[in-house]
């Protein structure tokens, strides 16, 4: 109600600073240019009396002036004077513009532009609504207004970086870890985490650098079992299945039946075309449940790969220059079983790294190595 | 409620906007005296809805209320005030918001303080000048408002780019834009002049001051925005021939043109016309300026078609200000009367020479700036123009021109005597070969070119005194009578001779950093030396250091000259952890005008950092001279006397005009 009210003052402020000057009637007191060279007549005299000029330049220039000053004079009879019982009318319409169009016009136009509804919402103010109403987004950002204080604060990270990847952020949860590792010193389970981060953050491709932290995590505990099967997937991403399926059964060979990861690998295992090994029994979902889950699983699964494939070759269009990402992609679509789509990346990825023979190389090995010439 | 008051606000102004725009023109065609009086209202009105608006989104940056997208955008709450404030106009909307203010506060102050103008003049002034805020206005309010909200408020803003949150950028900003906007109001006069179809001296004498406004804001925004790359970009170059700099030189030259054109038109009533040119050139330069800074075309021609918008709205905006001025001017110039005549060796002549030279130079930084733009656009084929290109191109036209300034102001009006003028100036030359012969003793022949550039700066620099030497007699009547005439010669001769003062003093720093700047690039671990013109820095390690937005890894020196401790210096490298960027901040210890610098480069495996350390002989002078010319700008500015030339008269015997005038 008060920004409606303030709004109508300044309305009216504006239309009487249109109003004001039309209702006063009588001559404007306006300079001219006559009264510039008087003034200037007697600049010369004050000038010649206070030595700063000479006589004959004095005089000259007495001359000039008083031939500019009466050419201005001239032109200023030319000219009717200045009338000031100018037709009604036109006043009208300019006061009538003033009071209607104005306001209707600057409503219209504010309304389109503005969000006159939403209150302002000042730092301060929404710091006391949160502390009532906590939603996670505001817990995060209390968390980071810490860390941005307490840099070297490694709980925070710690709390934050599973938040981070709840919610997709995952270029912060990246470097949540990274710091996690830097300040509380590294272990297997913080390697695999940012090995697990980066590669959600390359939409699943588990990167070099992904890599090296799996590796690093299994070479701390040969039994960080996390780091293990993205190290199997980043086998089965660059098309060497066979590594892929062992380092799988190798997971489950050593796995307790009720493992809750067991049903994941196993689904890993089936899609690379290994058998998965016989589990000590105990508890656990039979060999058939199993199959139903992974044959369910198996086109989300596919449906998930394919759209990982689709953003690498759209990046890929982008930027061509990235040769283990063009041997992904081949490999992906032979993965997929789609020989024609692998033959066409495979062609693209000559025409794009045409002009690097050491890449252009590596690309014809794989082609040979998978069969797609011709 | 604050961000939409001020978003309201500004709707307002647009609308009292339209009326100016319209309403005195109307007035001034059927000499309506209340229609006429209303642009004076409207304008003051106008100023105080953008300053409200100003103010309110200037209260939102300082509250951090990240609803509004913009302080979302270029704010954040751990940030001092003062960068909160000054972010306020350190991005795109926010800047042209600043824009359109200072253009409200040159409208009003025209109406405030221009009763002595004749009512039609003042009309018609104040409608141009309201055409141009209509635009930006419009520009503003739908394709850069910086009043729009978002419904959830994020918690924490995206920070203002790091680089940015500097004192001195804090101020650079709106000291151009007093500038640019300062010849809009120059422009706003030219067009009111054509369309009226009269123009003659007095339109000078009321132009000239805002000119001179404009151009004093402008010379200290330069110069600081140069002194800004010096420090905070960690080489040390004080000017880079860059394209934002580019920008603002170009308004500058054509402004400092018509600052003289000005005077020739004021004081004798000629070169009337090219002075109409000059400031519809000097606001067009000043809004391409603007626009090249702000559209983003400068990063690439392709930003342009990224927010289309926002490109063509720009381009209209040129085509229709700079177009339509040139084409009035086209088709009224040669209806307007040609003024005085005077002799090619004459005051006039001199200022002539000024302006061909000030134009030419300013034309190829326009062609250098402005070709690999085009050429980008038409072939998109990526070229750069860079310091070799002005060096060669613009060096050469500012030489003669800086040679011929000591003779302008000793040169009669009308006709004048160039011998008796360098006479006059024998002493300046003296001064000016002792300079070149000393800098050959001192520092032999490896530098050719160096001496000369020494010896032009004195030349320069003497020279602007001799004419204040020469009125007032000094070295022939006693010291106090010279004194009585010094203090009686008008400051606006004292404001010529400063500020041509000030160009050689910038002249000389220049000159000297060039030559005799020395640089070391190192690799030190704690405790090792660098030494470099008799300076030596120990290197006593890195502290971490944290300041509220940021975390700074300082590497500590202790400088000594001949063994003794003369200070400290810390150059410091800034991570800005909400935007992951980090800054150099380069230290600098100041010698008398002579600078060391110093700024950190990587740091390497083996625990070493790489310094780049600098010694910039007298390289403060490049700035000082800046501030003296601005302040030889004020010194005229102040001296609110008419302004007549008088004439020498064709009879007067050549001996009448070597002597004092008594």
């Amino acid at each position: 109600m008060t920004l409606w009210l303030v709004f109508a003052l300044m309305t009216a402020a504006a239309i009487f600073a249109v109003l004001w000057p039309l209702s006063r009637r009588g001559e404007t007191p306006g300079g001219s240019d006559i009264v510039v060279y008087r003034d200037q007549l007697d600049e010369i005299a004050r000038d010649r009396a206070a030595g700063l000029i000479g006589e004959a330049e004095a005089e000259a220039a007495k001359v000039e002036v008083s031939r500019r000053l009466i050419a201005a004079a001239d032109a200023a009879d030319a000219v009717k004077a200045v009338s000031s019982d100018a037709s009604l009318w036109r006043r009208r319409a300019a006061a009538l513009a003033a009071l209607f169009l104005l306001p209707i016009g600057v409503g219209a136009f504010y309304l389109f532009l503005g969000s006159p509804q939403m209150p302002g919402e000042p730092l301060a103010a929404r710091m006391q609504q949160a502390n009532q109403n906590r939603s996670i987004a505001s817990l995060v950002s209390q968390v980071e207004a810490h860390l941005e204080r307490n840099p070297d604060d490694a709980r925070g990270y710690e709390v934050l970086a599973p938040v981070y990847m709840r919610m997709g952020r995952f270029a912060d949860a990246v470097n949540a870890r990274r710091k996690l590792l830097a300040l509380a010193g590294e272990s297997a389970m913080r390697q695999s985490d940012l090995g697990e981060a980066l590669t959600a953050a390359s939409n699943g491709i588990v990167t070099e650098e992904a890599k090296r932290a799996f590796e690093r995590a299994v070479a701390l505990d040969k039994d960080e079992l996390k780091a293990a099967f993205f190290i199997g997937l980043a086998a089965e991403q660059d098309g060497d299945r066979t590594k892929a399926a062992s380092i799988w059964r190798g997971m489950l060979e050593g796995a307790p039946a009720d493992a809750p990861w067991v049903p994941m690998v196993k689904e890993a295992l089936t899609r690379v075309g290994g058998t998965a090994p016989a589990i000590a029994p105990g508890p656990g979902p039979s060999t058939a449940d199993v199959a139903a889950a992974a044959g369910m699983n198996e086109k989300d699964r596919q449906e998930m790969v394919r759209g990982m494939v689709a953003r690498l070759a759209d990046r890929l269009k982008e930027n061509g220059g990235d040769v283990e990402g063009w041997q992904r992609l081949v490999r992906a679509y032979m993965v997929l079983g789609e020989r024609d789509k692998a033959r066409t990346a495979a062609g693209d990825a000559k025409r794009a790294l045409a002009s690097d023979p050491d890449k252009l190389q590596r690309i014809e090995g794989m082609i040979k190595e998978l069969g797609l010439e011709g | 409620m604050i961000p939409e008051l001020g978003h309201y606000a500004l709707v307002l102004a647009l609308a009292l906007a339209l009326i100016q725009a319209v309403a005195p023109m109307i007035g001034a065609l059927y000499r309506d005296a209340s229609l006429m009086r209303l642009a004076r209202t409207t304008a003051i009105v106008q100023f105080l809805f953008v300053a409200l608006s100003f103010l309110a989104l200037t209260l939102c940056y300082v509250t951090s209320d990240f609803s509004v997208v913009n302080v979302y955008e270029n704010s954040h709450s751990m940030m001092p005030l003062i960068y909160k404030i000054t972010s306020t106009w350190g991005n795109h909307e926010g800047s042209m918001l600043l824009w359109v203010f200072i253009l409200a506060l040159f409208g009003a102050l025209v109406a405030i303080f221009g009763g002595n103008l004749p009512a039609t003049l003042k009309a018609h002034v104040l409608a141009v000048q309201s055409w141009i805020a209509t635009a930006f206005y419009l520009f503003i309010l739908l394709t850069s408002n910086p009043f729009l909200r978002q419904a959830q408020a994020p918690f924490e803003g995206r920070d203002l780019n790091p680089i940015l949150q500097d004192m001195g950028l804090a101020i650079h900003p709106p000291l151009l834009y007093l500038g640019y906007v300062g010849f809009s109001i120059a422009f706003s006069f030219a067009i009111a002049a054509l369309i009226e179809g009269r123009i003659d001296a007095a339109w000078a004498r009321w132009v000239r001051p805002w000119t001179l406004a404009a151009w004093m804001a402008l010379t200290l925004g330069i110069a600081m925005g140069s002194y800004w790359a010096y420090y905070e970009l960690g080489w040390g170059g004080y000017w880079f021939w860059d394209p934002v700099e580019n920008a603002s030189l170009m308004p500058w030259l054509a402004g400092t043109a018509l600052l003289h054109s000005a005077v020739v038109m004021e004081k004798r009533n000629a070169l009337k016309i090219w002075t109409v040119l000059l400031a519809i050139l000097a606001f067009s330069l000043s809004l391409i300026g603007t626009f090249l800074v702000r559209s983003g075309v400068l990063t690439s021609v392709h930003t342009f078609a990224s927010d289309p918008s926002r490109g063509v709205f720009i381009l209209a905006i040129l085509v229709l200000f700079i177009g339509g001025g040139l084409t009035l001017f086209a088709w009224r110039a040669p209806m307007l009367r040609q003024g005085g005549l005077f002799a090619p060796i004459s005051r006039e002549g001199a200022l002539v020479f000024n302006n061909l030279f000030l134009t030419t130079a300013c034309l190829t930084v326009f062609v250098g700036t402005l070709y690999p733009l085009a050429l980008e656009a038409l072939t998109g084929e990526k070229i750069s123009v860079g310091a070799p290109f002005f060096n060669l191109t613009f060096a050469p036209l500012f030489i003669p021109l800086l040679f011929a300034m000591p003779f302008g102001p000793l040169l009669a009006w009308k006709r004048g005597d160039l011998l008796a003028a360098a006479q006059r100036l024998m002493a300046a030359f003296g001064i000016g070969l002792v300079a070149i012969a000393a800098t050959f003793v001192a520092q032999g022949a490896h530098a050719v070119l160096a001496p000369f550039g020494i010896g032009l700066a004195f030349f320069v620099m003497v020279g602007s005194l001799v004419d204040i030497s020469e009125r007032t007699g000094l070295f022939r009547v006693p010291f106090k009578v010279a004194r009585q005439r010094a203090i009686g010669l008008p400051r606006s001769a004292w404001g010529t001779a400063v500020a041509h003062f000030g160009m050689g003093v910038t002249l000389l720093g220049i000159v000297c950093v060039t030559t005799w700047a020395s640089e070391r690039i190192v690799a030190l671990k704690p405790a090792q030396t660098v030494s470099l013109d008799g300076y030596d820095l120990v290197f006593d390690g890195m502290v971490q250091r944290s300041g509220p937005n940021f975390r700074e890894l300082a590497a500590k020196f202790t400088v000594r000259r001949g063994g003794v401790v003369i200070g400290e210096m810390a150059p410091a490298k800034r991570t800005f952890s909400s935007r992951s960027m980090s800054t150099t901040e380069a230290a600098l210890m100041t010698r008398g005008v002579s600078q060391l610098y110093l700024s950190l480069g990587d740091t390497n495996d083996d625990g070493s950092i790489a310094v780049r350390l600098y010694h910039k002989p007298l390289v403060l002078l490049i700035w000082l001279g800046a501030v003296v010319m601005m302040l030889g700008g004020l010194l005229s500015l102040s001296d609110r006397r008419l302004r007549i030339g008088a004439p020498k008269p064709a009879k007067a015997v050549a001996k009448s005009a070597l002597q004092p005038a008594e």
